[in-house]
């Protein structure tokens, strides 16, 4: 480990650094100039993958940070995340990936209570954004699905993912996506051919187990040609509590009439920091199911991103997200209806309590090409506490004139005469308040097709606000 | 087995209850009537504990404990139970989970063992013949989407699952026809005996045709204004409450 893991930045732009080399004393290095050399420490990659990296980088340096300012970060500050310098896993003390030896430091086991009980799920394990060939088992799945690392996939060349990489997430102008995009090396690579049909779900594990402040950028992407179906969860994870950084994209193309069911589960180390933007385009009668689960992060802000591009795809995208302590969790969705005959429906729902501060932005923007489109978004909050908070924002801009949309808002308190009912059943305040925070997420966790994903997430939800007190 | 002495509660600065003094003893069934605002669905909270009634003044003794110092959990797990006027609609809660829980705390609080959810079938299935009740109420979310009549056999079904030691129904005939009411009277009946208690609070007379009172008492402003045998409910059905609220005006004075 270099000194940088462990360094914070120094508020003093005219501090020395005291293990600065020679006489000159250096200047300590900022968090964009550290990234900067970081970048520029990467193994050499094929020219188009360095060309993508070179355009991310140049598009992170020219937005920098988002501020509150930024309309999409209003009610978000990053400065954690903007002021602190994080090691990226190139610049271990060999200057090479650490391949191998932090994939050592996990076993199977470690893994074992995020799989849903559900052995036998094909599953990519990564660690601290690397793929590990030894944690991961995809097997059987058949000649029209390809699976992969997508390092792998880089180096070899096959299944060309500069196709699609870089072509779906908008890099441009999020700071974040152009951040992962500089930094492009791994992540799991799914193709599904036409009509390919994968029974079993693809879970793709994201595991930080290090110790310092460690960033990652994993980087997905997911083809589903024509007709295709599958299932594919990612989780993010943490074997350890400690404090690091995951800046992760994925990238989605979805064919004519393809189906998927995606999964994000973040539940991440409380200290750590999580962004995590997932982006979707929909050809013709394609149908996106995505369910956004958020526990983790001190702050973790997931962003999911669909454009319904062809005529009759449809998308649903339901979330929920659980904070306690001072956690802060911040959900962005947005909904592009472009072609016409588009239904979308979006229900998200958030349990407050501690002194946490939960944050919804939902956009649905129907172009003017988009007549007859049906969208329908919701988002109802929980707060537990008085000290708790939420900020929503749910948006709604429609430039077609013949449309049918429908949005809303909720802000509550557990409702007293449900709780004093409840206790005069014999059932305690304790228990009461879980049963009543259970069932305000019950109907949102309903709608999860995958019926261990559902129950694990139940036990969650009533796990999480158990032992916590009213204050 | 219950004794309320000078009893005075409200909601924020509004008194309710002037000085209600009331004993029922195990194995008595006592109606408590009155007109609409009287107070005596309040009575009926109150002893249940519901937190948004502050008790100012009197006592309360059950069993000989200060009922009044109790959480209503506290109160339920002793045996007392209130059958709702308005019961409250839970969605995401079935109700056999929620009776489940609520039957698991009474006899945790009581020492004895939890019941598994097919024990507790079992257990339920009788309770709810006893009130003409589908066994596919069980799956549905408490209360909701109930029509009146299934929200109050619901009432009586938990008390029947939790067989209470004191029992207090609050205008538990409201808004039910005559075979639903028949059907809640049938439920009650079932249940009492020489240990138990029963508070039926009404407005109307009818309910004590099939639910028969050993005492009938009659709340005006606040305070009992008049106590006396079946035979009261009869003649304030001939009469109605106008003869006795003079006498609850003049009392309050």
């Amino acid at each position: 480990m270099t000194d940088i893991a462990t360094r914070k930045v120094s508020r003093d732009n005219a501090a020395v650094a005291k293990n600065g080399g020679g006489p000159l004393a250096t200047r300590v290095m900022g968090p964009i100039e550290s990234y900067r050399a970081d970048f520029q420490r990467q193994p050499a990659a094929p020219d188009w993958l360095q060309a993508l990296r070179t355009r991310g980088m140049a598009r992170f340096e020219a937005l920098g940070f988002p501020t509150t300012k930024n309309e999409d970060w209003h009610f978000t500050s990053v400065a954690p995340i903007a002021e602190q310098i994080f090691r990226a896993a190139m610049t271990s003390k060999t200057g090479v990936s650490s391949e191998g030896s932090t994939a050592g430091m996990v076993a199977r086991a470690d893994l074992q209570r995020f799989t849903f009980g559900q052995p036998a799920w094909h599953s990519l394990v990564f660690v601290n954004g690397e793929f590990s060939e030894n944690l991961s088992s995809y097997a059987g799945l058949g000649d029209k699905v390809r699976v992969s690392s997508l390092g792998k996939a880089i180096r070899s060349g096959v299944g060309r993912p500069e196709r699609h990489l870089g072509k779906i997430a908008a890099f441009e102008s999020h700071a974040f996506t152009a951040l992962n995009t500089a930094f492009i090396r791994d992540g799991a690579f799914v193709e599904l051919q036409p009509d390919a049909v994968v029974d079993l779900p693809i879970h793709l594990i994201f595991v930080s187990e290090g110790e310092g402040e460690a960033i990652s950028h994993p980087r997905n992407l997911i083809v589903a040609a024509q007709n295709s179906r599958a299932s594919i969860i990612e989780s993010y994870i943490s074997i350890r509590d400690s404090c690091y950084f995951t800046n992760a994209v994925t990238e989605i193309s979805l064919g004519e009439g393809a189906r998927l069911d995606h999964y994000k589960i973040q539940r991440e180390s409380e200290k750590s920091f999580h962004v995590g933007t997932t982006q979707i385009r929909q050809s013709r009668d394609s149908q996106l199911h995505s369910f956004s689960f958020a526990v983790g992060g001190s702050l973790a802000r997931t962003n999911i991103y669909t454009s319904l591009d062809g005529d009759g795809a449809t998308c649903t995208l339901n979330g929920l997200y659980l904070a306690d302590g001072v956690q802060h969790i911040d959900n962005q969705t947005s909904i592009e209806h472009i072609a016409p005959n588009c239904p979308s429906h979006e229900v998200y729902k958030g349990v407050l309590d501690g002194r946490s501060h939960g944050v919804f932005n939902g956009k649905v923007y129907v172009h003017p090409e988009a007549q007859k489109t049906d969208g329908k978004q919701s988002n109802n909050n929980l707060l537990l506490s008085p000290t708790a908070r939420v900020d929503t924002k749910p948006q709604l801009e429609i430039f077609a004139d013949d449309v049918k949309c429908t949005h809303g808002a909720t802000v509550g308190r557990l409702d007293e005469m449900a709780m004093f009912y409840l206790n005069s059943r014999g059932i305690g305040s304790e228990t009461a308040r879980t049963l009543l925070t259970y069932a305000f997420a019950a109907d949102v966790l309903e709608t999860i097709e995958l019926e261990p994903v559902k129950s694990e997430l139940e036990r969650m939800v009533l796990a999480r606000f158990a032992d916590s007190g009213t204050g | 087995m219950l004794e309320i002495n000078d009893l005075h509660a409200g909601i924020g600065d509004r008194e309710i209850l002037r000085g209600i003094t009331l004993k029922v003893n195990a194995g008595e069934v006592h109606a408590v009537m009155g007109p609409n605002g009287s107070g005596k669905s309040t009575l009926a909270q109150v002893l249940a504990g519901n937190p948004s009634y502050q008790v100012t003044k009197g006592t309360v003794t059950y069993n000989g404990q200060n009922l009044l110092e109790l959480d209503p959990e506290v109160r339920a797990q002793n045996g007392i139970f209130l059958a709702f006027q308005y019961p409250v609609e839970i969605p995401g809660v079935s109700n056999a989970y929620f009776l489940r829980s609520a039957y698991n705390e009474i006899r945790k609080a009581q020492g004895m063992e939890e019941v598994d959810p097919l024990e507790f079938l079992d257990l339920v299935e009788e309770k709810l013949k006893l009130v003409d009740m589908d066994q596919a109420m069980l799956s549905r979310s408490v209360n909701q989407g109930f029509s009146g009549g299934e929200k109050k056999r619901n009432e009586i079904f938990q008390m029947a699952v939790l067989s209470p030691r004191l029992a207090i129904l609050d205008e538990t005939d409201s808004g039910l026809d005559i075979d639903a009411l028949r059907i809640v009277a049938q439920g009650v009946n079932t249940l009492r005996s020489p240990e138990n208690a029963t508070i039926v609070v009404t407005h109307y007379q009818r309910l004590l045709n099939y639910i028969i009172p050993d005492f009938v008492h009659v709340i005006s402003n606040g305070r009992i204004v008049k106590s006396g045998g079946k035979e009261l409910a009869l003649e304030l059905e001939e009469k109605g409450y106008d003869w006795l609220q003079d006498a609850g005006a003049g009392a309050a004075a």
